[in-house]
Order: structure tokens, then sequence, then C-alpha cells
């Protein structure tokens, strides 16, 4: 895993709630309050979206929300920037080809 | 519909600072961010800043942060956070789109604009790959979401920024190959790149990445020597082992708000770009819009801060809660700080720039709006 626990400035952190996301159907594990691109990264995903014409992956870039390279499609929606995205228990995160589609509500 | 006093887009160092000053004065405040917490930049600023006592030199970034969010919360400074500002009307009106669900027009007697900065992008064979990212994205990752995002890093890019991420992905655990720099001299302040050096970390002047290999991700760099022309030297390629590429090649201010506003802007290369004019109040060419920190051109957290109070006192005293006379000698008292903070061999270049850009407001606001 990808996380941080030892760290010489940084106070040990503190044990937050653990939530289940679920990545391509898959259930991972993250921290309640963290960003969703941080929980990929915990858990060695770094691929969040393919392009549209090249299909070739993208993954973070500037990690504040400014360049879009790390959209996915959370809980039906397209587009949403993961890197200033906090988790919530039981969202489904879909790695976006291209422009994404919506989802029908109530589909699940 | 909300309506209040003074509106301030952006809730890192600038606009904190602006906020304090202005509540503080006694104006209704609403700072809005599109973030889910205040803080900007700063929390991801683990090290000690610079410049004297005053300037809270000697303090951690994040801990200046924690200490702006503490002032702004005992003052009651209403904050809206995750609304994205989306719109400028008249120099009052603001559409804030709020968590993606609804949005709110916001009207404001008066506007700051302290909206930051972005990094800037270095484009070669294999930039896009995932693991190719901002120096500050890469900070971003480590402080604040503590988590790693990846393990043999190259850092391109010598200055500050560069040399401060790759102290502290070493902190963080990192194993950091080598820093590049395209000028034939290291960019950073002395103490930052020591301690980088001391590490054993490797320094390449005069040389930068050709290019990236990886198909899902980085596996290795190919990097290569400049010339005095920054021409790549063919022959002088090699290949280092890496999984991570960080740019820290520089920032640009987020002016897109001071565009849709319709403020005139004045090109200054030496701080990032084209920035909105602005006066030594910070006021702008547009009637009650002002601006604050990196959007004014790219500088330091210290810098920001200390616009931020410039903008406050200003905009509060047009609201009335300071008279003239005394936003004048607080406002001389700022400009003080700011001119010794942009002293020395790296403040210079930006007191000159600044100067230039004050010499340009000061003629041009005076005349568009008394």
């Amino acid at each position: 895993m990808n996380r941080i626990t030892n760290h010489p400035i940084l106070d040990q952190e503190k044990p937050s709630r653990e939530v289940t996301i679920f990545v391509d159907d898959k259930p991972i594990l993250a921290r309640e309050g963290e960003m969703i691109a941080a929980a990929l990264i915990a858990n060695g995903i770094f691929i969040n979206r393919y392009t549209l014409h090249k299909h070739k992956p993208r993954g973070i870039y500037c990690a504040i929300g400014r360049c879009t390279d790390c959209i996915m499609t959370v809980d039906g929606v397209p587009n949403i920037r993961t890197c200033i995205t906090e988790v919530r228990e039981g969202m489904r995160i879909t790695t976006q080809k291209g422009a994404g589609a919506w989802q029908e509500e109530g589909q699940e | 519909m909300i309506q209040t006093e003074l509106a301030i887009v952006g809730a890192g160092p600038a606009g904190l600072s602006a906020a304090i000053e202005a509540r503080r004065a006694g104006a209704d405040v609403l700072l809005i961010d599109e973030n889910s917490r205040p803080g900007g930049q700063l929390f991801k600023q683990i090290h000690k800043f610079f410049g004297s006592r005053a300037h809270k030199a000697g303090t951690r970034g994040m801990n200046i942060g924690t200490q702006l969010l503490k002032e702004s919360e005992e003052l009651g400074i209403r904050t809206c956070l995750k609304g994205e500002v989306c719109g400028i009307e008249d120099g009052q009106n603001l559409w804030v789109v709020i968590d993606r669900n609804r949005s709110e027009i916001v009207k404001a007697k008066k506007i700051i604009l302290a909206t930051g900065a972005t990094e800037n992008a270095v484009a070669f064979p294999g930039w896009d790959l995932p693991g190719v990212m901002g120096a500050g994205a890469a900070q971003t990752m480590i402080n604040v979401n503590r988590v790693l995002p990846g393990k043999k890093v190259l850092m391109l890019g010598s200055g500050n920024v560069g040399v401060i991420v790759s102290y502290q992905l070493l902190q963080a655990g990192a194993d950091v190959v080598a820093v590049l720099e395209a000028a034939p001299r290291l960019g950073g302040y002395g103490v930052h790149t020591a301690k980088v050096a001391r590490a054993g970390v490797p320094f390449y002047v005069s040389h930068t990445v050709k290019q990236a290999f990886g198909t899902d991700h980085v596996e290795a760099v190919e990097i290569v020597e400049l010339d005095g022309s920054f021409n790549q030297i063919p022959g002088t390629e090699r290949i280092l082992e890496a999984d991570t590429i960080c740019l820290a090649t520089g920032l640009t201010p987020l002016t897109e708000l001071a565009w849709l506003a319709g403020c005139e802007f004045k090109y200054i290369p030496a701080l990032g770009g084209h920035l909105p004019i602005h006066d030594d109040r910070m006021h702008t060419t547009k009637e009650n819009v002002f601006v604050a920190g990196d959007i004014t051109g790219i500088e330091e957290a210290s810098t920001a801060m200390e616009e931020g109070r410039l903008a406050g006192i200003n905009a509060a005293a047009e609201l009335g809660y300071i008279n003239e006379e005394e936003a004048r000698i607080r406002s001389e008292e700022i400009w003080d700080s700011l001119n010794c903070l942009r002293s020395g061999y790296f403040g210079q270049k930006r007191r000159e720039s600044k100067d230039l850009m004050l010499h340009t407001g000061n003629e041009v606001i005076q005349w568009k709006i008394h």
C-alpha cells in the first residue's frame, strides 16, 4: 500500500474511519474524508481514465482541481474531479472512457 | 441569492488574510472556495518559511494555515466551501456552483479575487503518461493526502518548488533519482538545495527530459544535455529508471475571473504572464474588484498574505469601515513589509516587476475611477 505512515515532520496520522468504495465494481478500502484520487493511489490504482480518441491512460496531474486529468465517473456522474472530491461509503467509481456517459438513476 | 458586503474568491493565504482584515474592520465577508477545506496550498507546505519574524519566518506553512483558520473562525467569517465561482458580472455578482447540486448568485458590494496559480506543464514524448505530474501535485499527495504517488521520482526544475518538494519526497519515503535543471545553474535557495544534495540526490544542470517511457505508467526517463541555447546535444542521452516525473517548471496565475470581470491586463513575464492591472490598494481597473496573491504575479505565500491584507483593508475602507487616512497609513506599513520581502538576490526582480505594475496601475486606475 502506498500510505505514508511514518513521517519526520507530520504527526502520526489520526486513525480515521475506513469506508468501502467500489472501483469498476471492485471494493477497496478508503479513509473517510479523503479525496478519491488519494484513495486510488493508496490502493495502487494510477489510471483514472482513458482519452477519447487515442484511448491513452491518464492519471493525476495537478491534484488541485485545475487540469481535469483525473476525472472519473462517480455514482453515475461523469467528469468528476477525483482529486478534490471526497470519498463516501458505498461510492461507485468507474474508470472513465472518453467523455464518459451519464448513467440512469436507479439503475443499480 | 446571498448578499454580502465583500465576497472573496479563494481561501488560500491571500483570501484568508483579506477576509480577516476586512472582518476585523467590521465588514460582512463571504469567503468562497471550491475545495472542501480552506487553506489553499498552505497545508502542503510543511517546510519553514523565509523572511523576517514579522513575516512568520521559521514557521511551517501548514502551521500558518492553522493560525489563519483559527483567526477566521474566531471572527466568525462566513465561508462557502465546495463553491466554484463560474461567473462574475458588473464587478458585483458572482455565480457560484455549489456541490454540483445547486448554484447561487452572490450579490456583493466589493469583490476580492484571490484565486492563486496553477503549475506549468512541459511537453515531451510520454508527458501524458500516468506518473508525470506537477511537483505541487506530488506535494499535495504526500503532505496533505499522505499517499506516495511514486517510489522513484525524477524532478524537472531546481527552483524552490523543485528542491523543496524533492526533500519532502525523501521525507515521505520516496527515492529522488535526480533533479534536472535546464539552465546552467541551480535555481533554488541554497539551504533547500543543500539539504537535497546532502541526501545524495544527483543534480544535473543544463539537462532536460527528452522522453518518458512506459505503457500504462512511467517506467524510465531519457534525459539529455542542453547547450547554451537550450538545444539538445545529440549523443548525451542517458536513461534513468523512474516511475514518476515531477514538473517544477513554474506557475501561471489563475486569472480567468479577472478576464471575465473585464479587468485590463498587463504582460509581465517575470511574474508569470498576463496579469490584472492593479494599483497600490490592490484595486483593478474594474470598479469594486480587487486582487491579491498569485493572481497578481507568481510569488510566495508570505507576499500573498501581505497583499491579501492590503486588499482587505482597502476594500473595507471603500465600504466605509476604515477612514481613508488610516487605510493609507496601514497600507504604507504593509508596502514596507512587502518591499522587505521583495529584496535580495531572489526578490529584486519581483520588486522591479511589481513596481512596473504599480506604476501602470496607479496611473490608469486613478484616471479611470476618481
